[in-house]
């Protein structure tokens, strides 16, 4: 089975804490801890699992910059056999459906039976896997938390639904899925791993090699546009505890008492 | 302006929760518009659906077909795009099933996507604006949103408050089962496997301790169970926890989890994302601490620390211990 995981490189929602910059035009990256988008690490697991026991290869691609390299090589470390770097000024300011374009082009490059995405990345949108699956025309099925193969047509899939409860459903390959996390456990990479695939080379497309007009991405094809990042009023919030930690316990307690908290 | 769409989904024969805050979205868009609310299904629960909207919605249209009996995505998708028209305005809720479709179905229709919006700010020309959050709701953004070829706009559930005096739209439903056309597709729905009961039925707890990111290692989980045990609380977490093995799935709070209704809950280490807070219901009480002082869970709780959990909750418990 062939396998396109597609991946990206974002700001690590446990490592920092996200604000707003001084302009508001992005978010303050002066400190900002970089690594793979944590939904795409199930997916990269999954697909070397599905690998490992019915063979073929896991390709990791994204879109993205120099920077990049290092989430590719990442994810290689992990299992994943190739790297795909997609980079070019004209993806700069792709929306959603630009990015998915993009990654259209690439899959096209290849055969895949099976092509992978996070349920979702830093914006929480969860996008790119449905526009991906509807510009291949492949079937689609979203918050993935179980993949079996039936056989060489076709997997039998299950997705998370409200209330923890799963929907199971037969998909025809080629596919596309979006993988929720919780449905593996992410092997971890040490520094050894990364050392192994450091030399390896990862080829790098760019527009003209997927065949892509330069207005079909990128910021010029874009519909949705982010026009700024700002701090919202959003009335009180909570009332907060302050003090050395005793006074904060003891006032706390006392809440705890008169609101049924402490038995 | 072109046309509003709401897409209704329902249980049962009940339609859900969401049904009616899409009609508010709408009006956030155009206030003086139209919605026409979209249901598909088969049989009985489709026609009590239709008849409960058009209480709400002026105009309803039906869409009854054998394979929409379960709302697999992939089908409704194929049965909206030969129903509506490309450069309508479609509001849908962004939950498992809106996740699912609306991102392939603005692809077909040519249409613009927008998903997970919390707020909007009205339409100049043919620009729609709108408020989204990012990185779990640390940031919030505005976003223009070319609608000339029409959108599908994912509303986040519970945001918009459905006018409850209202109810006597009178409205007419149309049958277009007619025009949905072929459906078959290359996913075919087979079963729903319900979650399993765990040892503990959070739902019915009165108190809960829930840990989130903020208890860092499985061997802390006890220091939560102490402070719960002092309290006499039970234990909850939320969705990373669950995800890491550390407790099990029933233990989780969230849309993807149990829904609570305790009347304290302790959010220790939980950052408060909407996927969480939608799993929390009835107004308790909610305590918050977190080391993070920008935690959006400091916008939606009571009472708000700014500690280290595993610091602070060992302190609470000895001095509830030795009360």
């Amino acid at each position: 089975m062939e396998i396109l995981v597609c991946v990206k490189r974002v700001p690590d929602n446990e490592e920092n804490e996200i604000e707003v910059s001084a302009d508001g035009s992005d978010i303050d990256r002066s400190d900002i801890v970089y690594s793979v988008n944590e939904w795409d690490n199930y997916a990269v697991e999954e697909a070397i699992q599905l690998v490992d026991e019915h063979g073929g290869s896991v390709t990791v691609v994204t879109v993205g910059d120099d920077e990049s390299d290092e989430i590719l090589r990442r994810e290689m470390a992990m299992g994943a056999n190739n790297g795909l770097l997609l980079k070019d000024d004209a993806f700069n300011g792709s929306d959603g459906k630009g990015i998915s374009t993009i990654l259209k082009s690439a899959a096209e490059k290849g055969n895949y039976d099976l092509i992978m995405t996070g349920a979702q990345a830093d914006d929480g949108a969860g996008q790119v896997g449905g526009m991906l699956a509807a510009l291949l025309d492949y079937p689609y099925a979203s918050l993935v938390n179980k993949v079996e193969v039936m056989d060489d047509k076709k997997l039998k899939v299950g997705r998370e639904i409200e209330g923890g409860n799963q929907e199971l459903n037969e998909i025809d390959l080629p596919c596309v899925l979006s993988i929720q996390t919780g449905i593996n456990e992410p092997r971890y990479v040490g520094i050894r791993g990364i050392r192994k695939v450091a030399s390896v080379d990862i080829p790098s497309m760019g527009a003209s090699d997927l065949g892509l007009a330069g207005d079909a991405v990128g910021d010029g094809a874009a519909k949705v546009k982010k026009v700024d990042y700002f701090v919202p009023e959003l009335g009180e919030g909570a009332e907060m505890l302050e003090g050395d930690t005793d006074e904060i316990i003891d006032k706390l307690i006392e809440l705890l008492k008169a609101k049924g908290g402490l038995k | 302006m072109a046309q509003l769409f709401a897409y209704i989904t329902y249980k049962d024969g009940v339609a859900d929760d969401s049904a009616l805050e899409l009609i508010e979205a709408a009006k956030k868009i155009d206030a003086g518009a139209d919605v026409t609310a979209v249901v598909t299904g088969s049989g009985g629960d489709l026609d009590t659906v239709c008849n409960e909207m058009a209480a709400s919605y002026k105009e309803v249209i039906k869409i009854d077909n054998e394979a929409l009996a379960y709302p697999n995505a992939e089908v409704v998708r194929k049965a909206l795009l030969n129903v509506l028209p490309a450069d309508g305005i479609i509001l849908i809720t962004h939950d498992t099933f809106g996740m699912d479709l609306s991102p392939g179905l603005s692809i077909k229709m040519g249409s613009t996507f927008v998903a997970d919006v919390v707020d909007f700010e009205g339409v100049d020309g043919s620009t729609l604006k709108i408020i989204r959050q990012e990185y779990g709701g640390q940031v919030t953004t505005h976003v223009n949103c070319d609608i000339s070829a029409g959108a599908v706009i994912n509303v986040r559930p519970g945001v918009f408050q459905p006018d409850e005096s209202k109810g006597a739209a009178g409205g007419s439903v149309t049958d277009k089962s007619g025009d949905a056309g072929d459906l078959t597709t290359g996913r075919r729905f087979l079963e729903i496997v319900e979650a399993e009961v765990g040892d503990v039925d959070i739902t019915k707890s009165e108190v809960l301790v829930s840990v989130g990111r903020g208890i860092e290692d499985e061997d802390n989980i006890e220091v939560a169970e102490e402070l719960a045990e002092a309290m006499g609380a039970d234990v909850s977490c939320s969705r990373p926890i669950v995800d890491q093995k550390w407790l099990e799935k029933s233990r989780q709070v969230g849309t993807s989890g149990q829904t609570v209704k305790p009347k304290v809950y302790m959010a220790m280490g939980i950052s408060g994302s909407f996927q969480h807070m939608g799993g929390i219901k009835g107004a308790p009480f909610i305590v918050a601490v977190n080391k993070n002082p920008k935690a959006p869970i400091f916008q939606l709780a009571d009472v708000g620390i700014v500690e280290d959990i595993l610091d602070f909750m060992p302190e609470l418990t000895e001095k509830i211990k030795g009360m």
